[in-house]
């Protein structure tokens, strides 16, 4: 899932202090589950501003919406009645849902309510890790499941750098090092010969250094 | 025993501490509390295993959040007694009465009545 963390209210302060009619909207997916723009942090954040405001003397309406996902048109369609009827609208989805809402309704002002991080697990409640970069090119397969992609500092595919110690990486001790992990897993799974096979220059064509990427299904297209 | 506590204080029964989330604590505040004091059991004898311990972060959470809106965050407090402690409890419901008394009134409910 996408993992993001909350943004300081005095950053979302700064973005709205001069607003007057405010909707808070969450995201029923990713930001839900790693607990930065669900329908209880909408709450929160909606509570902490109407305070703030009311101490300040100000009148500012706030209200709160969490749709069931902000990168969706038919969910994004649902607040097309009220949209405009706000002169701000703080939406606690992920990038991709700031985007897209400011995309669909581009007269009213759209702020990011929280900081969108990686594509990450959550290990347990309050502690998520990288797990994915979205290279575009994967290979698990050859790599015992473990991505020396987005784990290994390097991103390198061949093998550990001389930074690694003990099984850790040299630029944090707590940090694992990503090709320990994987020779670690071929070995228990009896597949060190993977390991033999050397992985030609990667196509990096697919990644973000490509520009902007974009997916095409034409048979799932009408 | 017959112990007496102050009268501002309205007791909210819940099942566990752990029970009380962040948003709970803002309303009461939004809606013009002059305080919030949350009492768990004693840590390491919650009934749940972890509620007191959530409970008191959640404390924590709504301290920073009371800062940042410019209220006092002593202004929520939470302690741990075992229920057999009532002399205990009416002491802490003392604390947190005179700990208010000394920060007045809670901001809010005062710009809420002006602007009305």
């Amino acid at each position: 899932m996408i993992v993001a963390d909350k943004k300081p209210v005095e950053e979302i302060i700064e973005f709205i202090k001069e607003d007057k009619k405010i909707l808070i909207l969450g995201c029923n997916e990713c930001v839900t589950v790693c607990e930065a723009g669900g329908k209880k942090e909408v709450g929160i954040l909606a509570s902490t501003l109407r305070m703030y405001f009311l101490n300040q003397g100000k009148d500012v309406k706030i209200d709160e919406i969490t749709l069931e996902r902000q990168c969706d048109h038919e969910y994004l369609e649902e607040i097309r009645d009220v949209a405009d009827t706000y002169n701000a609208i703080v939406s606690l989805a992920c990038g991709v849902g700031v985007q897209f809402m400011a995309e669909k309704y581009n007269s009213t002002p759209i702020y990011p309510g929280v900081n969108t991080c990686f594509l990450g697990a959550t290990e347990h409640r309050g502690l998520w890790t990288e797990r994915c970069q979205a290279c575009g090119n994967c290979m698990l397969a050859i790599t015992g499941g473990i991505c020396p992609v987005s784990r290994c500092a390097k991103r390198i595919l061949n093998g550990p750098c001389g930074g690694s110690s003990k099984g850790k990486c040299e630029i944090n001790s707590e940090l694992d090092c990503a090709w320990q992990l994987i020779i670690d897993r071929l070995k228990a799974l009896d597949r060190l010969e993977d390991y033999e096979k050397i992985c030609p220059i990667k196509d990096w064509s697919t990644d973000r250094a490509g520009g902007p990427r974009k997916v095409v299904r034409e048979d799932v297209q009408i | 025993m017959r112990l007496t506590y102050p009268t501002s204080i309205k007791i909210v029964r819940v099942p566990c501490t752990g029970k009380v989330d962040v948003i709970h604590m803002l309303r009461a505040f939004e809606k013009g509390a002059d305080g919030v004091c949350v009492i768990g059991c004693m840590e390491g004898d919650c009934h749940f295993k972890a509620g007191n311990f959530r409970a008191r972060k959640h404390v924590e959470q709504v301290q920073k959040i009371l800062t940042t809106v410019g209220i006092e965050g002593e202004r929520v407090k939470m302690y741990n007694l075992s229920s057999g402690e009532g002399p205990l409890f009416a002491k802490y419901a003392n604390e947190i009465h005179e700990k208010i008394m000394e920060l007045g009134p809670n901001p809010i409910k005062l710009k809420k009545k002006q602007a009305a």
